[in-house]
C-alpha cells in the first residue's frame, strides 16, 4: 500500500505546488517591490529544499552525511556571496 | 570579400605576419610527418580516443608544457619592451594585447593544465584505483580545455587577441571600449575551457570518495590526494560563478544586453566583483595542488612521515572555506567604503594563519630529517624562502588603508609573481621530476635538474625583485613604456636580465628531456625515490589497468610501512579486470565546440546554430549508447605482469 501511495511524496507535491501559488501571486497582487522580492525568495529556497529532500531522495541512502555537508556548504557560499556582493556594490558603496 | 574582412588583424605588424607564416608551416609539417610515418592510426586509436586517466594526463602535461612557452615568449616581449627608456619594440595596442594574454595563457592554460595532469596520473594511482569514475568525462574534460586553448590562442592571427587585460574588466572591455573580436575570445574561449574543468572538479570529487582501496579511510589518503579533492571542491563551487559571468560578458558583446554596461541599469564594476569571486579562489584551486606537492616531496626525501597530518588536512578544509571570504581585497580602491574593506582586510589576513601552519608542518618535517637534496627537494626548499616574499609582500597589499599606495603598481606584479612562481611553477617541476620516472619509466638528470632550479630559482628573484622597488617608485602596471626622467631603467634592465635567465632555466629543462631520453637508464625499478605512497608500488611505466591486484592499505604511508613493518599490500590471484573502452566521442564533441565558440567569436550565426546541433546530438548519442566495457583476460595480466618485471 505505501509503495501504491507514498504519503511523503503526495504531501511534497501539494506543498510545492502551494509554494508555487504563493510565488505567483507576487505577480497578481499589488505589494512593494521589498515585500514581493521577499516573498520570491524565501518561497524559491524553501522550493529547493523540498524538491532535493522529496524528489531527489536526499537523505535516503547511507551517503547522506556527505550530501548534507556539501548542501550546507553550498548554501553557505551562496549566501557569503550573494550578501558579500551587495555589501561591496550596494550598502557599503560610497 | 566582406564575409573574409572580419578575419582581419585590426592591428598588424611584421612579427605577427611571421607568426602565421610558422603557424602555417607548423600545421603543414605536423600534417606531412603523420602521414609520411603512417602514424595517423596510431595517434587517433592511442591518444585521441584514449579514456586512460594516464594518457590524459600526459596529454594535458604536453599541451601545459606549449603554452608555458607561449606565454613565456609574451613575457620576454613585455620585459624587452620595457627594458629601456621609450623603447619603441612593441606599440601600445600590442602590448596590450601581450600582457592579456601572458595572463590569460598563464594561468588557465598553463597553471591549470600542469595541475590536472599531475591529477590525473597521480591520484588514481595514489588511491589504488583503474581509473577515474568517470573516464570518458575525463576525456571530454581534456579535450575541452584543448579545444578552449587552441581557440584562444588563434586569437592573435585571425582577428586580433583581446586587449582588456586577463581581468579583462568592463566597461574597457565592452563593446564600446574593445572594439575588435578580441574580447568575444576570451569569453568564449575561457567559457569552453571552464567547462572542462568543472567536468574534471566533479570527476574527481567522486573517483576519490568513492574509488579508493580497500582500508583507505579519508584520514590515510596521501596529501597530494587530500589537496586535490579539497581543490575540486573549490572548482566546483567557484567555477560556476565564472561561467554566469563569462555568459553575461558574452550577452553584452553579442547580443546587447546590459548587464555590465555603464548606462540602462547595466553595473560595470559587477564583473569586477563576480571576476574575483571566482577569481580568489581561483587561487587556492592553483596553490593547494602544488602544496600537496610539497609535501609528497619533503616527506619523501626528509625520510619521515608528514608532520601534522591532521593540521594539514584541517588548514586545507580551512581555506577551501575562506577562499571564498576574500575577494574584495583585489579592488580595495574601486570605492567601497572603509567599513567593506576593513571586513575583506581582517578575513584577508586571517586565511594567512592555516597557509603558516602548513609552512611549519613543513619546517617540522625537515627538522631532524635525512634531508637529501634530489631536484625535486630542491625546488621545495627553493619554494619556502621566495614564497615568504610573496607571502609577505601579499600582507602588505591585504592591508586595505595601505593598499591604495602599492594598486596598480609594479609592486603588485611583482608581489603575485612571486607567490605564483615558487608556489605553482616550482611546485609542478618539483612533481614533473619527481612522477617523471613514473610516466616514462627513466629518470631525468639530477645535475641538469639542479642546474635548471638553481637558474630559475636566481632568476626570479632577479627578474621580479626590482619590480618591488620600481612598482613604490610610482611605476604602474601595463605601462607600455616610460621615459628616462623616471629613473625606472635600470631596474627594469634587471628584471629583463632576469627573464632571460628564467628562458635559459626552462632551455636547461628542455636539454635534459632531451639529455635524459637519449641516455637515462632504464632499469630504474617501480621506486626509484625510495618513496611512500601507492603510486611506487606499480611498474613504471604504469600498464593500463594500473594495479593487477587491488591493494590493501592499513596506514598514510602504505608502501613505506610494506617496507618497512611488512604489510602486505597484494594478496589474492590475479583476476579478470573491467575496464573501459576508449571512445571518438570526446573529441569530435569537443571539435564541434571549437568550431562553434569560433562562430560565435565572429557572430556566423548559421555556424553557431549548426554547432549547437551538432553538440547536443553528441550529447544524445551518448545517452543511447550502450558500452559495457572491456575485460582484460587473467593470461593477458600474467603476460604483462612477467614482461615487466623483467628479468625475474
Amino acid at each position: 500500500m505505501k509503495e501504491l501511495f507514498p504519503m511523503k511524496q503526495i504531501m511534497g507535491f501539494v506543498f510545492s505546488l502551494m509554494l508555487t501559488v504563493v510565488a505567483l501571486a507576487v505577480y497578481f497582487l499589488n505589494m512593494s517591490f521589498a515585500m514581493g522580492m521577499t516573498i520570491l525568495v524565501v518561497t524559491a529556497f524553501i522550493q529547493a529544499a523540498v524538491q532535493l529532500v522529496v524528489f531527489m531522495h536526499a537523505g535516503e541512502t547511507k551517503d547522506k552525511g556527505a550530501i548534507y555537508t556539501n548542501v550546507y556548504y553550498g548554501v553557505a557560499i551562496a549566501l557569503v556571496t550573494i550578501f558579500g556582493t551587495l555589501l561591496t556594490m550596494i550598502w557599503g558603496y560610497n | 570579400m566582406e564575409f573574409f574582412e572580419r578575419f582581419a588583424i585590426p592591428h598588424p605588424s611584421a612579427p605577427i605576419y611571421a607568426s602565421m607564416v610558422a603557424i602555417a608551416l607548423t600545421i603543414v609539417a605536423i600534417i606531412a610527418g603523420l602521414t609520411y610515418f603512417k602514424k595517423w592510426g596510431y595517434l587517433w586509436r592511442e591518444w585521441l580516443t584514449t579514456v586512460d586517466h594516464k594518457r590524459i594526463g600526459i596529454m594535458y602535461l604536453i599541451s601545459a608544457l606549449l603554452m608555458l612557452f607561449r606565454g613565456g615568449v609574451d613575457a620576454l616581449m613585455m620585459r624587452a619592451q620595457l627594458a629601456v627608456p621609450d623603447n619603441k619594440l612593441l606599440d601600445a595596442q600590442h602590448y596590450n594585447e601581450v600582457f592579456t594574454t601572458h595572463g590569460v595563457v598563464m594561468i588557465i592554460f598553463m597553471a591549470m593544465p600542469f595541475i590536472m595532469a599531475l591529477m590525473n596520473f597521480v591520484v588514481p594511482l595514489q588511491i589504488g584505483a583503474r581509473d577515474v569514475a568517470f573516464p570518458r568525462l575525463n576525456a571530454l574534460s581534456f579535450w575541452l580545455f584543448f579545444m578552449g586553448a587552441m581557440l584562444f590562442n588563434i586569437s592573435f592571427v585571425v582577428g586580433g587577441s583581446p586587449d582588456a587585460g586577463w581581468t579583462s574588466y568592463f566597461p574597457l572591455a565592452g563593446n564600446e571600449f574593445s572594439t575588435s573580436v578580441g574580447s568575444n575570445y576570451y569569453m568564449i574561449a575561457i567559457q569552453i575551457a571552464g567547462l572542462g574543468t568543472l567536468m574534471t572538479g566533479i570527476n574527481f570529487i567522486t573517483t576519490i570518495f568513492k574509488m579508493r582501496a580497500p582500508g583507505m579511510t579519508l584520514m590515510k589518503m596521501p596529501m597530494f590526494t587530500w589537496s586535490a579533492l579539497i581543490t575540486n571542491a573549490i572548482i566546483v563551487f567557484a567555477f560556476p560563478v565564472l561561467t554566469v559571468a563569462l555568459a553575461m560578458g558574452t550577452m553584452d558583446r553579442l547580443f546587447g544586453t546590459h548587464f555590465f554596461t555603464t548606462n540602462n541599469g547595466g553595473m560595470d564594476m559587477l564583473w569586477a566583483n563576480l571576476f574575483w569571486v571566482w577569481g580568489h579562489p581561483e587561487v587556492y584551486i592553483l596553490i593547494l595542488p602544488a602544496f600537496g606537492i610539497y609535501s609528497e616531496v619533503i616527506s619523501t626525501f626528509a625520510r619521515r612521515n608528514l608532520y601534522g597530518y591532521k593540521s594539514m588536512v584541517v588548514s586545507m578544509v580551512l581555506i577551501s572555506f575562506m577562499s571564498f571570504l576574500v575577494w574584495v581585497h583585489h579592488f580595495f580602491t574601486m570605492g567601497q567604503g572603509a567599513l567593506t574593506n576593513s571586513i575583506f582586510s581582517i578575513t584577508t589576513m586571517a586565511i594567512a594563519v592555516p597557509t603558516g601552519i602548513k609552512i611549519f608542518n613543513w619546517l617540522f618535517t625537515l627538522y631532524k630529517g635525512k634531508i637529501e637534496i634530489t631536484t625535486p627537494m630542491l625546488y621545495a626548499l627553493l619554494f619556502i624562502p621566495l614564497f615568504t616574499i610573496g607571502g609577505v609582500t601579499g600582507v602588505m597589499l591585504g592591508m586595505s588603508a595601505a593598499d591604495y599606495q602599492y594598486h596598480n603598481t609594479m609592486f603588485l606584479v611583482a608581489h603575485f609573481h612571486m607567490v605564483i612562481i615558487p608556489g605553482v611553477v616550482f611546485a609542478m617541476l618539483a612533481g614533473l621530476t619527481y612522477w617523471w620516472p613514473k610516466m616514462f619509466g627513466f629518470m631525468l638528470n639530477e645535475r641538469l635538474g639542479k642546474l635548471a632550479a638553481w637558474v630559475i630559482g636566481i632568476s626570479t628573484l632577479v627578474a621580479f625583485m626590482p619590480m618591488f622597488f620600481s612598482g613604490l617608485d610610482g611605476q604602474a602596471r601595463r605601462m607600455y613604456t616610460y621615459s628616462a626622467s623616471t629613473g625606472f631603467g635600470p631596474l627594469n634592465m634587471i628584471s629583463f636580465v632576469g627573464a632571460i635567465g628564467l628562458a635559459v632555466g626552462f632551455a636547461i629543462i628542455v636539454y635534459n628531456v632531451y639529455y635524459s631520453v637519449r641516455y637515462a637508464s632504464r632499469d630504474i625499478g617501480a621506486d626509484p625515490w625510495n618513496a611512500r605512497t601507492l603510486e611506487w608500488a606499480t611498474h613504471s611505466p604504469v600498464p593500463e589497468y594500473n594495479f593487477a591486484i587491488v591493494p590493501h592499505v592499513k596506514s598514510a604511508e602504505a608502501l613505506w610501512d610494506a617496507k618497512k613493518k611488512r604489510h602486505i599490500l597484494f594478496q589474492g590471484d590475479y583476476e579478470k579486470i573491467h575496464m573501459p573502452n576508449n571512445s571518438g566521442v570526446p573529441f569530435i564533441m569537443s571539435s564541434i565546440f571549437f568550431v562553434w565558440g569560433f562562430a560565435m567569436i565572429f557572430s556566423m550565426w548559421a555556424v553557431a546554430i549548426i554547432a549547437t546541433i551538432g553538440i547536443f546530438a553528441c550529447m544524445a548519442h551518448r545517452s543511447v549508447e550502450i558500452d559495457h566495457g572491456r575485460y582484460i583476460s587473467v593470461r593477458k595480466i600474467e603476460e604483462t605482469e612477467t614482461k615487466l618485471r623483467g628479468a625475474k
